[in-house]
């Protein structure tokens, strides 16, 4: 059984080592500013102890406010996991780095939170529509979407 | 090597067996040294007397219906309704109906099992293009008649008939083996009524 890491302790690890990245931590999940994403998605990879090497799902929710991206990670080696996520507040332009550098697994999943909700990936290598068609007008599962029938 | 006698006592020796199989095959062949007269030969002298008057369209309508081969066309769950349909229990092979093709130029009926998006719409609709006339489409399912629980969806088509002609509506989230065979029943019956030398 994976063992899931908490991610208040993990977060008293990292503050030392990026400080002031951390927003909020608890039991089960660990948010940070997605400013500092890139630079701990490389140290929770590389770091002897974490070694989270592999990168089992990104997702995104809207919470009407700013989209919450969740990225589940899992460490092979040592078969522990982590919950890591990134806020994002502008609605209009909505834009975090992408992590497709550090788990190349990413490239699908972050092109399918672009064709559906419309987040913007900085740095990923061929971010287009995946699931829907070039043309299509909208992000549907937005809050705001209103579907095309009604 | 030598093999003891002893372990052979509750069995055939081989020779027995041997001998056996010979004299049943020698029996039968001499048994059958003229082929079984045919049962049916009354028939032919029967047959040589009649003659069958119809018209060219009940006779290229009962070839046509008595044969619809369908094309594979599954994209979603309807697709293990028809295969049940298919299958031994409900066997569609007694309407002549048992090739599922796979290439669209040897078929000449489509059921559209299953939910459609858009995106895969236009590979449906080329099938339907590449298929020798005449040509007839089921629509099977809630999905493939409106979209059915997907009809306000961004990326469902709400209903084939957006897209192809439909022949006959199988209504049913999947519809069952009985009311898809019904519904070949009704397209059979749409088929046998076709009039196109007028």
């Amino acid at each position: 059984m994976t063992i899931a890491l908490s991610g208040r302790k993990i977060a008293g690890k990292l503050q030392e080592q990026f400080p002031g990245s951390i927003v909020q931590s608890d039991e089960s999940s660990l948010l940070v500013k997605s400013e500092h994403l890139l630079a701990i998605a490389t140290f929770l990879k590389t770091t002897p102890g974490f070694d989270f090497d592999y990168l089992t799902s990104v997702t995104a929710v809207d919470y009407r406010d700013y989209f919450e991206l969740v990225y589940h990670l899992i460490s092979i080696e040592h078969n522990h996991s982590l919950v890591l996520k990134v806020r994002c507040h502008d609605r209009e332009n909505p834009t975090v780095p992408s992590v497709v550098g550090v788990w190349r697994g990413a490239d699908f999943q972050e092109r399918e939170i672009y064709d559906l909700m419309g987040i913007k990936f900085e740095g990923h290598p061929n971010l287009k529509r995946i699931v829907l068609w070039e043309g299509f007008q909208g992000h549907p599962l937005r809050k705001e979407y209103k579907g095309i029938y009604k | 090597m030598e093999i003891d006698k002893r372990h052979r006592l509750h069995i055939y020796s081989d020779e027995e067996l041997d001998k056996n199989e010979g004299e049943i095959i020698e029996l039968l062949k001499a048994a059958s040294q003229q082929p079984v007269p045919d049962q049916d030969e009354w028939l032919d002298e029967q047959l040589r007397r009649n003659i069958l008057v119809t018209s060219v369209e009940i006779l290229l309508n009962a070839a046509r219906c008595a044969s619809l081969w369908p094309v594979v066309c599954f994209p979603a769950c309807c697709a293990f309704e028809f295969i049940t349909t298919a299958a031994s229990r409900f066997d569609i092979s007694r309407f002549g109906m048992e090739i599922i093709r796979a290439s669209p130029r040897q078929a000449d009926l489509m059921i559209t099992a299953g939910t459609l998006t858009w995106k895969n719409a236009p590979n449906v609709r080329r099938v339907y293009d590449q298929m020798a006339e005449p040509k007839w489409v089921i629509a099977m399912g809630a999905c493939a008649i409106s979209g059915g629980i997907f009809s306000g969806s961004y990326s469902v088509v709400p209903g084939y008939n957006r897209i192809i002609p439909v022949d006959v509506y199988v209504p049913g989230c999947p519809p069952r083996p009985e009311a898809l065979l019904y519904g070949i029943e009704q397209l059979r019956r749409k088929i046998s009524s076709l009039q196109f030398l007028a």
